[in-house]
Protein backbone atom coordinates (compact mmCIF):
# COMPACT_ATOMS: atom_id res chain seq x y z
CA UNK A 1 0.00 0.00 0.00
CA UNK A 2 2.92 2.32 0.61
CA UNK A 3 6.60 1.67 -0.11
CA UNK A 4 9.54 3.61 -0.52
CA UNK A 5 12.56 2.13 -2.21
CA UNK A 6 16.03 3.28 -1.66
CA UNK A 7 15.60 7.28 -0.63
CA UNK A 8 17.77 9.63 -0.94
CA UNK A 9 18.00 13.35 -0.76
CA UNK A 10 20.36 16.36 0.13
CA UNK A 11 19.79 19.91 0.57
CA UNK A 12 22.39 21.95 -0.28
CA UNK A 13 26.30 21.01 -1.73
CA UNK A 14 29.44 20.20 -1.09
CA UNK A 15 31.19 21.40 2.59
CA UNK A 16 27.55 22.31 4.07
CA UNK A 17 25.61 19.69 2.18
CA UNK A 18 22.62 18.30 4.81
CA UNK A 19 21.48 14.71 3.69
CA UNK A 20 18.19 14.41 4.82
CA UNK A 21 17.10 11.01 3.53
CA UNK A 22 20.12 8.69 3.19
CA UNK A 23 19.25 4.83 1.64
CA UNK A 24 15.38 4.74 3.44
CA UNK A 25 13.50 2.05 2.67
CA UNK A 26 10.35 0.38 4.00
CA UNK A 27 7.12 -1.10 3.01
CA UNK A 28 3.88 -1.10 4.88
CA UNK A 29 0.35 -2.63 4.51
CA UNK A 30 -3.51 -1.63 5.40
CA UNK A 31 -3.25 -1.59 9.34
CA UNK A 32 0.19 -1.12 9.91
CA UNK A 33 1.09 2.11 11.67
CA UNK A 34 5.25 3.61 11.58
CA UNK A 35 6.30 5.98 14.32
CA UNK A 36 9.19 7.73 13.15
CA UNK A 37 11.30 9.15 15.86
CA UNK A 38 13.98 11.42 15.52
CA UNK A 39 15.89 14.92 16.70
CA UNK A 40 15.23 17.37 14.87
CA UNK A 41 17.01 17.75 11.38
CA UNK A 42 17.20 13.97 11.51
CA UNK A 43 14.90 13.93 7.90
CA UNK A 44 11.70 13.05 9.64
CA UNK A 45 9.43 16.38 7.52
CA UNK A 46 11.84 15.64 4.21
CA UNK A 47 10.76 12.11 4.35
CA UNK A 48 6.88 12.90 4.76
CA UNK A 49 7.20 15.08 2.17
CA UNK A 50 8.36 12.56 0.01
CA UNK A 51 5.98 10.05 0.67
CA UNK A 52 3.10 12.96 -0.39
CA UNK A 53 4.81 14.14 -3.66
CA UNK A 54 5.94 17.52 -2.35
CA UNK A 55 9.89 16.51 -2.95
CA UNK A 56 10.82 14.59 -5.98
CA UNK A 57 13.70 12.42 -3.93
CA UNK A 58 17.35 12.57 -5.58
CA UNK A 59 17.32 8.86 -5.57
CA UNK A 60 15.15 6.50 -5.12
CA UNK A 61 10.97 5.72 -5.67
CA UNK A 62 7.71 6.09 -3.41
CA UNK A 63 4.58 3.57 -4.25
CA UNK A 64 1.58 5.03 -3.08
CA UNK A 65 -1.62 2.83 -3.97
CA UNK A 66 -4.29 4.90 -5.49
CA UNK A 67 -1.99 7.64 -6.07
CA UNK A 68 -1.78 11.45 -3.89
CA UNK A 69 -5.49 11.32 -3.83
CA UNK A 70 -5.15 7.99 -0.87
CA UNK A 71 -2.98 10.60 0.69
CA UNK A 72 -4.14 12.61 3.94
CA UNK A 73 -1.84 15.22 5.51
CA UNK A 74 -1.76 16.04 9.42
CA UNK A 75 1.06 18.67 10.27
CA UNK A 76 1.33 20.97 13.28
CA UNK A 77 -0.09 23.56 10.40
CA UNK A 78 -3.68 22.78 9.52
CA UNK A 79 -3.85 24.14 5.97
CA UNK A 80 -7.27 24.99 6.65
CA UNK A 81 -8.37 28.75 5.88
CA UNK A 82 -9.04 31.14 8.46
CA UNK A 83 -12.41 33.41 7.38
CA UNK A 84 -13.94 30.15 6.02
CA UNK A 85 -15.84 28.11 8.16
CA UNK A 86 -14.97 24.64 9.13
CA UNK A 87 -17.71 22.97 6.66
CA UNK A 88 -16.47 25.76 3.91
CA UNK A 89 -13.04 24.50 4.13
CA UNK A 90 -14.17 20.80 4.32
CA UNK A 91 -16.26 21.48 1.11
CA UNK A 92 -13.44 23.07 -0.58
CA UNK A 93 -10.87 20.13 0.00
CA UNK A 94 -13.44 17.60 -0.67
CA UNK A 95 -13.43 19.16 -4.20
CA UNK A 96 -10.08 18.67 -4.67
CA UNK A 97 -9.50 15.18 -3.57
CA UNK A 98 -12.64 14.38 -6.37
CA UNK A 99 -15.36 13.62 -3.71
CA UNK A 100 -18.45 14.01 -5.87
CA UNK A 101 -20.48 16.91 -5.47
CA UNK A 102 -23.59 15.22 -3.97
CA UNK A 103 -21.18 13.22 -1.58
CA UNK A 104 -19.61 16.31 -0.02
CA UNK A 105 -22.17 17.81 1.88
CA UNK A 106 -23.15 14.02 3.83
CA UNK A 107 -19.30 13.54 4.28
CA UNK A 108 -18.48 16.89 5.90
CA UNK A 109 -21.35 16.36 8.40
CA UNK A 110 -20.50 12.36 8.87
CA UNK A 111 -16.95 13.44 9.36
CA UNK A 112 -17.29 16.49 12.06
CA UNK A 113 -20.05 14.26 14.07
CA UNK A 114 -17.44 11.70 14.55
CA UNK A 115 -14.85 14.09 15.54
CA UNK A 116 -17.60 15.82 18.21
CA UNK A 117 -17.39 18.79 15.97
CA UNK A 118 -21.19 19.09 14.36
CA UNK A 119 -21.76 22.29 16.29
CA UNK A 120 -18.76 23.89 15.01
CA UNK A 121 -19.30 23.27 11.22
CA UNK A 122 -20.75 26.78 10.44
CA UNK A 123 -17.83 28.67 12.94
CA UNK A 124 -15.13 30.26 11.11
CA UNK A 125 -11.45 28.61 11.72
CA UNK A 126 -10.07 31.77 13.17
CA UNK A 127 -12.42 31.81 16.10
CA UNK A 128 -11.32 28.12 16.94
CA UNK A 129 -9.07 26.98 19.94
CA UNK A 130 -5.66 25.39 18.98
CA UNK A 131 -7.47 21.98 19.89
CA UNK A 132 -10.67 22.23 17.69
CA UNK A 133 -8.49 23.65 15.17
CA UNK A 134 -6.37 20.57 15.17
CA UNK A 135 -9.56 18.64 15.43
CA UNK A 136 -10.99 20.54 12.26
CA UNK A 137 -7.25 19.87 9.99
CA UNK A 138 -8.04 16.12 10.86
CA UNK A 139 -11.14 16.14 9.49
CA UNK A 140 -9.77 18.11 6.47
CA UNK A 141 -7.20 15.58 6.06
CA UNK A 142 -9.53 12.62 6.51
CA UNK A 143 -12.61 14.42 4.40
CA UNK A 144 -12.28 12.04 1.26
CA UNK A 145 -11.31 8.96 2.87
CA UNK A 146 -8.01 8.25 2.68
CA UNK A 147 -5.79 5.49 3.00
CA UNK A 148 -2.17 6.43 3.77
CA UNK A 149 -2.64 9.02 6.60
CA UNK A 150 1.09 10.63 6.91
CA UNK A 151 1.05 12.56 10.54
CA UNK A 152 3.99 15.60 10.91
CA UNK A 153 4.72 16.10 14.71
CA UNK A 154 0.54 16.70 14.76
CA UNK A 155 1.24 17.79 18.97
CA UNK A 156 2.93 20.46 18.46
CA UNK A 157 1.27 23.24 20.25
CA UNK A 158 -1.16 21.02 22.03
CA UNK A 159 -1.49 20.88 25.63
CA UNK A 160 -1.67 17.08 27.52
CA UNK A 161 -5.35 16.90 27.40
CA UNK A 162 -5.54 18.02 23.66
CA UNK A 163 -2.67 15.59 22.48
CA UNK A 164 -4.53 13.04 24.84
CA UNK A 165 -7.19 13.43 22.51
CA UNK A 166 -5.95 13.37 19.27
CA UNK A 167 -3.96 10.36 20.30
CA UNK A 168 -7.36 8.82 21.16
CA UNK A 169 -8.94 10.17 17.90
CA UNK A 170 -5.65 8.94 15.51
CA UNK A 171 -6.15 5.22 17.06
CA UNK A 172 -9.92 5.63 15.81
CA UNK A 173 -9.06 6.92 12.66
CA UNK A 174 -6.41 4.24 12.13
CA UNK A 175 -9.10 1.55 11.67
CA UNK A 176 -10.91 2.96 8.79
CA UNK A 177 -9.90 3.76 5.30
CA UNK A 178 -9.55 0.83 3.02
CA UNK A 179 -12.32 -1.91 3.34
CA UNK A 180 -11.24 -4.20 6.24
CA UNK A 181 -8.04 -3.21 5.49
CA UNK A 182 -7.60 -0.12 7.70
CA UNK A 183 -5.18 2.76 6.93
CA UNK A 184 -1.50 3.31 6.59
CA UNK A 185 -0.08 5.94 9.24
CA UNK A 186 3.48 6.86 9.15
CA UNK A 187 3.91 9.45 12.21
CA UNK A 188 6.95 11.81 12.85
CA UNK A 189 8.11 13.44 15.74
CA UNK A 190 10.96 13.88 17.91
CA UNK A 191 9.20 13.00 21.48
CA UNK A 192 8.45 9.15 22.09
CA UNK A 193 6.23 10.11 24.37
CA UNK A 194 3.88 11.00 22.47
CA UNK A 195 3.05 7.94 19.72
CA UNK A 196 4.18 4.86 20.74
CA UNK A 197 0.93 3.32 21.85
CA UNK A 198 -0.70 4.24 18.32
CA UNK A 199 2.73 2.27 16.83
CA UNK A 200 2.87 -0.73 15.07
CA UNK A 201 6.22 -0.23 13.93
CA UNK A 202 8.80 1.65 15.02
CA UNK A 203 11.87 3.25 13.45
CA UNK A 204 14.60 5.94 14.60
CA UNK A 205 15.98 8.31 12.15
CA UNK A 206 19.22 10.07 12.34
CA UNK A 207 21.03 12.24 9.91
CA UNK A 208 18.36 10.64 7.36
CA UNK A 209 19.08 7.01 7.93
CA UNK A 210 16.71 4.69 9.21
CA UNK A 211 19.09 3.51 12.52
CA UNK A 212 16.47 1.41 13.82
CA UNK A 213 13.48 -0.25 12.11
CA UNK A 214 11.75 -3.11 13.88
CA UNK A 215 7.71 -4.40 14.99
CA UNK A 216 7.09 -2.56 18.29
CA UNK A 217 6.26 -5.63 19.77
CA UNK A 218 4.22 -4.57 22.66
CA UNK A 219 7.33 -2.69 23.98
CA UNK A 220 5.66 0.27 26.01
CA UNK A 221 6.83 3.81 25.53
CA UNK A 222 9.61 3.24 28.54
CA UNK A 223 11.33 0.42 26.38
CA UNK A 224 11.64 2.50 23.02
CA UNK A 225 12.67 5.74 25.05
CA UNK A 226 15.85 3.14 26.21
CA UNK A 227 16.19 1.72 22.43
CA UNK A 228 15.42 5.45 21.11
CA UNK A 229 19.13 6.24 23.89
CA UNK A 230 20.89 3.61 22.57
CA UNK A 231 20.17 4.06 18.78
CA UNK A 232 20.22 7.91 18.32
CA UNK A 233 21.35 9.34 21.84
CA UNK A 234 19.43 12.19 24.10
CA UNK A 235 16.81 11.57 26.29
CA UNK A 236 14.00 10.57 23.43
CA UNK A 237 11.53 13.52 24.58
CA UNK A 238 13.14 16.17 22.59
CA UNK A 239 15.76 16.90 19.61
CA UNK B 1 -9.81 19.24 -19.47
CA UNK B 2 -13.51 19.48 -18.04
CA UNK B 3 -11.51 18.53 -14.51
CA UNK B 4 -8.60 20.69 -14.66
CA UNK B 5 -11.11 23.60 -15.21
CA UNK B 6 -13.55 22.10 -12.85
CA UNK B 7 -10.73 22.19 -10.48
CA UNK B 8 -9.45 25.88 -11.03
CA UNK B 9 -12.96 27.25 -10.59
CA UNK B 10 -12.63 25.76 -7.52
CA UNK B 11 -9.70 27.46 -6.32
CA UNK B 12 -10.84 30.76 -7.79
CA UNK B 13 -13.84 30.64 -6.16
CA UNK B 14 -12.62 29.79 -3.02
CA UNK B 15 -9.96 32.87 -3.35
CA UNK B 16 -12.63 35.16 -4.12
CA UNK B 17 -15.21 34.55 -1.18
CA UNK B 18 -11.95 34.84 0.92
CA UNK B 19 -11.34 38.31 -0.73
CA UNK B 20 -15.03 39.46 -0.70
CA UNK B 21 -15.27 38.28 3.03
CA UNK B 22 -12.43 40.06 4.19
CA UNK B 23 -12.11 42.75 1.32
CA UNK B 24 -8.35 44.18 2.62
CA UNK B 25 -6.87 43.61 -0.48
CA UNK B 26 -9.58 44.14 -2.59
CA UNK B 27 -10.67 47.81 -0.49
CA UNK B 28 -6.87 48.77 -0.47
CA UNK B 29 -6.41 48.59 -4.11
CA UNK B 30 -9.55 50.41 -4.90
CA UNK B 31 -8.13 53.22 -2.45
CA UNK B 32 -5.01 53.09 -3.97
CA UNK B 33 -6.37 53.47 -7.34
CA UNK B 34 -8.40 56.47 -6.21
CA UNK B 35 -5.30 58.11 -4.54
CA UNK B 36 -3.26 58.07 -7.46
CA UNK B 37 -5.89 59.53 -9.70
CA UNK B 38 -6.14 61.84 -7.20
CA UNK B 39 -2.28 62.69 -6.69
CA UNK B 40 -1.90 62.58 -10.62
CA UNK B 41 -5.09 64.74 -11.46
CA UNK B 42 -3.48 67.61 -9.11
CA UNK B 43 0.49 67.09 -10.09
CA UNK B 44 -0.08 67.90 -13.59
CA UNK B 45 -0.08 71.10 -15.42
CA UNK B 46 -2.70 71.14 -18.25
CA UNK B 47 -1.52 74.19 -19.87
CA UNK B 48 1.69 72.05 -20.78
CA UNK B 49 0.80 68.80 -21.71
CA UNK B 50 -3.12 68.25 -22.91
CA UNK B 51 -5.24 65.56 -21.27
CA UNK B 52 -5.62 63.51 -23.83
CA UNK B 53 -2.12 63.13 -24.41
CA UNK B 54 -1.13 62.27 -20.54
CA UNK B 55 -4.71 60.37 -20.12
CA UNK B 56 -3.27 56.47 -21.07
CA UNK B 57 -0.04 56.76 -19.33
CA UNK B 58 -1.82 57.70 -15.72
CA UNK B 59 -4.51 54.99 -16.51
CA UNK B 60 -1.66 52.74 -17.27
CA UNK B 61 0.48 53.43 -14.68
CA UNK B 62 -2.24 53.31 -12.23
CA UNK B 63 -3.47 49.98 -13.49
CA UNK B 64 0.10 48.29 -13.10
CA UNK B 65 0.30 49.56 -9.99
CA UNK B 66 -2.87 48.60 -8.59
CA UNK B 67 -2.56 44.82 -9.92
CA UNK B 68 0.54 44.41 -8.24
CA UNK B 69 -1.43 44.18 -5.04
CA UNK B 70 -3.80 41.87 -6.34
CA UNK B 71 -0.70 39.93 -7.46
CA UNK B 72 0.96 40.19 -4.07
CA UNK B 73 -2.10 38.56 -2.15
CA UNK B 74 -2.71 35.96 -4.39
CA UNK B 75 -0.02 33.15 -2.89
CA UNK B 76 0.36 35.62 0.31
CA UNK B 77 -3.31 33.76 1.71
CA UNK B 78 -1.89 30.23 0.88
CA UNK B 79 0.49 30.70 3.75
CA UNK B 80 -2.35 30.71 6.13
CA UNK B 81 -1.65 27.43 8.23
CA UNK B 82 0.87 26.33 5.47
CA UNK B 83 -2.64 25.97 2.60
CA UNK B 84 -0.39 25.86 -0.06
CA UNK B 85 1.42 22.78 1.29
CA UNK B 86 -1.90 21.27 1.77
CA UNK B 87 -2.84 22.17 -2.05
CA UNK B 88 0.60 20.72 -3.25
CA UNK B 89 0.21 17.28 -1.47
CA UNK B 90 -3.80 17.08 -2.70
CA UNK B 91 -4.10 15.76 -6.13
CA UNK B 92 -4.86 19.18 -7.62
CA UNK B 93 -2.75 19.94 -10.63
CA UNK B 94 -0.38 22.82 -10.61
CA UNK B 95 -1.90 24.15 -13.87
CA UNK B 96 -5.41 23.94 -12.03
CA UNK B 97 -3.94 25.38 -9.57
CA UNK B 98 -2.39 28.30 -11.56
CA UNK B 99 -5.35 29.01 -13.19
CA UNK B 100 -7.55 28.79 -10.51
CA UNK B 101 -5.58 31.92 -9.21
CA UNK B 102 -5.24 33.19 -12.90
CA UNK B 103 -8.87 33.55 -12.85
CA UNK B 104 -9.18 34.71 -9.21
CA UNK B 105 -6.59 37.82 -10.05
CA UNK B 106 -8.08 38.48 -12.95
CA UNK B 107 -12.10 39.07 -11.10
CA UNK B 108 -9.72 40.96 -8.64
CA UNK B 109 -7.96 43.25 -11.27
CA UNK B 110 -11.30 43.75 -12.96
CA UNK B 111 -12.94 44.71 -10.66
CA UNK B 112 -10.56 47.65 -9.50
CA UNK B 113 -10.04 48.71 -13.24
CA UNK B 114 -14.44 48.83 -13.28
CA UNK B 115 -13.66 51.23 -10.48
CA UNK B 116 -10.77 53.07 -11.45
CA UNK B 117 -12.36 54.10 -14.95
CA UNK B 118 -14.92 55.80 -13.75
CA UNK B 119 -12.98 57.70 -11.65
CA UNK B 120 -10.19 58.18 -14.41
CA UNK B 121 -12.93 59.84 -16.67
CA UNK B 122 -14.08 62.11 -13.61
CA UNK B 123 -11.12 63.41 -12.75
CA UNK B 124 -9.57 63.90 -16.38
CA UNK B 125 -12.79 65.16 -18.32
CA UNK B 126 -11.80 62.52 -20.99
CA UNK B 127 -14.67 61.72 -22.92
CA UNK B 128 -14.79 57.65 -23.57
CA UNK B 129 -18.48 56.88 -24.25
CA UNK B 130 -18.19 56.49 -27.87
CA UNK B 131 -14.73 54.24 -27.22
CA UNK B 132 -16.41 52.11 -24.59
CA UNK B 133 -16.14 48.76 -26.06
CA UNK B 134 -13.08 49.01 -27.72
CA UNK B 135 -11.40 50.22 -25.30
CA UNK B 136 -12.67 47.59 -22.96
CA UNK B 137 -11.65 45.13 -25.04
CA UNK B 138 -7.99 46.54 -24.98
CA UNK B 139 -8.14 46.97 -21.36
CA UNK B 140 -9.17 42.97 -21.08
CA UNK B 141 -6.34 41.90 -23.44
CA UNK B 142 -3.39 44.19 -21.69
CA UNK B 143 -4.68 42.87 -18.31
CA UNK B 144 -5.06 38.98 -19.21
CA UNK B 145 -1.30 39.33 -20.29
CA UNK B 146 0.34 41.38 -16.82
CA UNK B 147 -2.00 39.15 -14.57
CA UNK B 148 -0.82 35.95 -16.52
CA UNK B 149 2.84 37.26 -15.78
CA UNK B 150 2.53 38.27 -12.43
CA UNK B 151 0.51 35.26 -10.93
CA UNK B 152 3.68 33.05 -12.37
CA UNK B 153 5.73 35.69 -10.41
CA UNK B 154 4.05 36.00 -7.55
CA UNK B 155 4.33 32.01 -6.88
CA UNK B 156 7.95 32.38 -7.91
CA UNK B 157 8.58 34.99 -4.94
CA UNK B 158 6.23 34.14 -2.28
CA UNK B 159 8.44 32.24 0.19
CA UNK B 160 11.26 35.03 0.01
CA UNK B 161 12.28 37.72 2.14
CA UNK B 162 11.16 40.73 0.94
CA UNK B 163 8.67 38.94 -1.80
CA UNK B 164 6.39 42.50 -2.13
CA UNK B 165 9.53 44.36 -3.40
CA UNK B 166 11.00 41.97 -5.02
CA UNK B 167 7.41 41.13 -7.36
CA UNK B 168 7.73 44.37 -8.21
CA UNK B 169 11.43 44.42 -9.51
CA UNK B 170 11.05 41.26 -11.50
CA UNK B 171 7.63 41.70 -13.02
CA UNK B 172 8.00 45.66 -14.25
CA UNK B 173 10.14 44.35 -16.96
CA UNK B 174 8.02 41.74 -18.39
CA UNK B 175 5.43 44.61 -18.40
CA UNK B 176 6.92 46.82 -21.13
CA UNK B 177 5.32 45.44 -24.51
CA UNK B 178 1.87 44.82 -23.00
CA UNK B 179 1.99 48.29 -21.34
CA UNK B 180 3.62 50.00 -24.72
CA UNK B 181 0.49 48.29 -26.53
CA UNK B 182 -2.06 49.65 -23.85
CA UNK B 183 -0.80 52.73 -24.26
CA UNK B 184 -0.66 53.22 -27.57
CA UNK B 185 -3.99 51.77 -28.31
CA UNK B 186 -5.44 53.59 -25.76
CA UNK B 187 -4.38 57.29 -26.80
CA UNK B 188 -5.17 56.11 -30.50
CA UNK B 189 -9.31 55.66 -29.38
CA UNK B 190 -8.80 58.38 -26.81
CA UNK B 191 -7.83 60.85 -29.81
CA UNK B 192 -10.70 59.17 -32.20
CA UNK B 193 -8.48 57.23 -34.40
CA UNK B 194 -10.34 54.35 -36.13
CA UNK B 195 -8.85 50.89 -34.58
CA UNK B 196 -7.53 49.71 -37.42
CA UNK B 197 -4.36 52.26 -37.12
CA UNK B 198 -3.77 50.08 -33.74
CA UNK B 199 -4.07 46.84 -35.81
CA UNK B 200 -0.18 46.15 -35.26
CA UNK B 201 -0.49 46.78 -30.87
CA UNK B 202 -3.72 44.55 -30.83
CA UNK B 203 -1.65 41.42 -32.49
CA UNK B 204 1.13 42.28 -30.11
CA UNK B 205 -1.32 42.34 -27.51
CA UNK B 206 -3.06 39.37 -28.30
CA UNK B 207 0.32 37.44 -29.11
CA UNK B 208 2.33 38.21 -25.62
CA UNK B 209 -1.54 36.86 -23.95
CA UNK B 210 -1.33 33.66 -25.89
CA UNK B 211 2.83 33.14 -25.32
CA UNK B 212 2.75 34.46 -21.71
CA UNK B 213 -0.46 32.57 -20.49
CA UNK B 214 0.69 29.16 -22.64
CA UNK B 215 4.44 29.62 -21.17
CA UNK B 216 3.22 30.46 -17.86
CA UNK B 217 0.77 27.04 -17.12
CA UNK B 218 3.99 25.43 -18.10
CA UNK B 219 6.56 26.85 -15.88
CA UNK B 220 4.67 27.56 -12.86
CA UNK B 221 4.97 23.67 -11.34
CA UNK B 222 8.50 24.82 -11.29
CA UNK B 223 7.71 27.48 -9.15
CA UNK B 224 5.67 25.60 -6.46
CA UNK B 225 7.58 22.27 -6.28
CA UNK B 226 10.51 21.87 -4.05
Amino acid sequence: MLSAEGLRHAFGEGRGQVVALDGVSFNLTAGQTLAVFGPNGAGKTTLLKVLAGLIRPQQGSVRVAGGRGAIGWIGHQSHLYEHLTVRENLLFWAALYGVPAARRGPRADQVLERLGMGDRADQPVWSLSRGLAQRAAIAKAVIHDPRVLLLDEPFTGLDLAAAAELRALLGELRGGGAPGGGRVVVLATHNVDEGVELATDVAFQRRGRFVHFAPRAGRGSSDIAEAYRRAVGGTGTDG
Amino acid sequence: MGELLAQAWTVARKDLVLEFRTRTALVSAIVFTALVLTVFNFGRDPTAVPTIDLAPTILWVTFTFAAMLALNRAFQLELENQALEGLLVSPLSRTSLYWGKLIANLVFVAVVEAVGLPLFVLFFDVPVGHVLVPLIGVIALATLGFVAVGTLFSALVIRTRFAELLLVVILLPFLVPPLIGAVQVTARLLGGRPLSESVGYLKLLAAYDIVFVSLASFLFRFTVDE
